[in-house]
């Protein structure tokens, strides 16, 4: 699966969510379907994307929050599983692409390509919810499910370690957190 | 009794109260026990146990982004942990933090392992240029505290109020 196909398979699910990504290719990919004031990247900070979704669904129980984290930035954070488990909005989606590498600095290996289990680890922390999916129609379907079942989901979707040539875009930061603020402001689900 | 002071816990506690903070995310530590349970018992505050204080800056970004006033409270040595988040989340993207760091390792400490981060705390904050003062005194703690918030808004930047054992402990 690639997760440019995952991610438009499942794009029009956005409109009514507030998407929170990490850097890389995820935010870059999202950018190629179409930036909406309803999305943010988050640009550094790797494994802050999963902490980030967590302030937001909590400050805001209103708004359906989904985060689609990667390996390399879950890794950097799992105790922040714990954290969510603890917590377990039921307005948050936890979508993890896990491509086994840190493509954006070189293709090097994580330890899920050694059979560190994402899904696994997340069930131990308490997250209610978890699955790993390895094609689209799996993803589209297990996606669909945890936006309709009001409960913390953790979703480990298995992609292809591909993904466009560049990542910066012309979307500057400031103004992505910006409008993304407003956008919480001015507007109700 | 633990001789961390009820009374100078109380006065924080009501000042980050008086600026409007709904959540408070925190990691315990021995000076910040009273602050955890006045939230933990208070119902209008969302109390977030961490398990690495970086999450907190995540936390308090999320939560600022959607219209929520937060603050983190942690030890020195948790907001060294937490340097990257600062940096890359907080200063990248002006986003306010309102850091209450317990100032261990200063003059008085008697925990050998706490003074190696104590001394490294300040020049660390002046580093970061991130804008700091001291709460030591209960006369000032709640103008302080509102002073450091309403800087932190203004200039969507992180700003740190170092606890010192002088306020938080009743030697």
């Amino acid at each position: 699966m690639l997760r440019l196909d995952a991610l438009r398979a499942v794009y029009d699910r956005f409109a009514d969510c507030v998407v929170v990504t990490i850097m890389g290719a995820v935010a870059a990919e999202l950018q190629s379907i179409g930036h909406r004031p309803n999305f943010f990247y988050l640009q550094h900070a790797m494994g802050l994307a999963s902490s980030m979704g967590l302030g937001i669904a909590l400050a805001r129980p209103d708004r359906r929050v989904v985060v689609f984290d990667g390996d390399g930035s879950i890794l950097m954070n799992l105790g922040g599983l714990t954290t969510l488990a603890r917590y377990r909005p039921r307005n948050l989606v936890h979508v993890v692409f896990d491509n086994e590498s840190l493509l954006s600095v070189g293709g090097f290996p994580t330890a899920t390509s050694t059979g560190s289990d994402i899904a696994g680890i997340a069930a131990a922390a308490g997250v209610p919810r978890t699955a790993t999916v390895r094609t689209l129609d799996e993803f589209t379907r297990a996606f669909d499910e945890a936006l309709a079942a009001h409960e913390l989901t953790t979703l480990v979707a298995k992609v292809e370690a591909v993904g466009p040539k560049a990542f910066v875009t012309d979307l500057s930061m400031l103004e992505n957190r910006f409008a993304f603020q407003r956008y919480l402001r001015e507007t109700r689900p | 009794m633990s001789p961390v002071s009820t009374l100078h816990s109380q006065l924080i506690y009501d000042a980050l109260k008086e600026c409007g903070i709904q959540l408070l995310s925190a990691l315990p530590e021995t000076w910040l026990v009273h602050l955890i349970r006045l939230a933990e018992d208070d119902p209008d505050m969302i109390l977030v146990r961490l398990a690495k204080e970086e999450e907190g800056v995540g936390i308090s970004a999320g939560a600022h982004l959607a219209g929520m006033k937060s603050a983190m409270l942690m030890q020195n040595h948790g907001f060294l942990a937490s340097i990257n988040g600062i940096v890359s989340c907080a200063q990248l993207y002006r986003i306010p933090l309102l850091m209450l760091i317990s100032y261990r390792g200063e003059f008085g400490e008697r925990d050998p392992w706490q003074t190696e981060g104590g001394g490294v705390t300040e020049d660390l904050l002046r580093a970061l240029h991130i804008p700091f003062a001291h709460l030591d005194h209960p006369d000032h703690v709640t103008r302080r505290i509102a002073k450091a918030a309403t800087l932190a808004s203004s200039a969507n930047k992180p700003v740190a109020l170092l606890l010192g054992r002088d306020l938080m402990w009743e030697d």
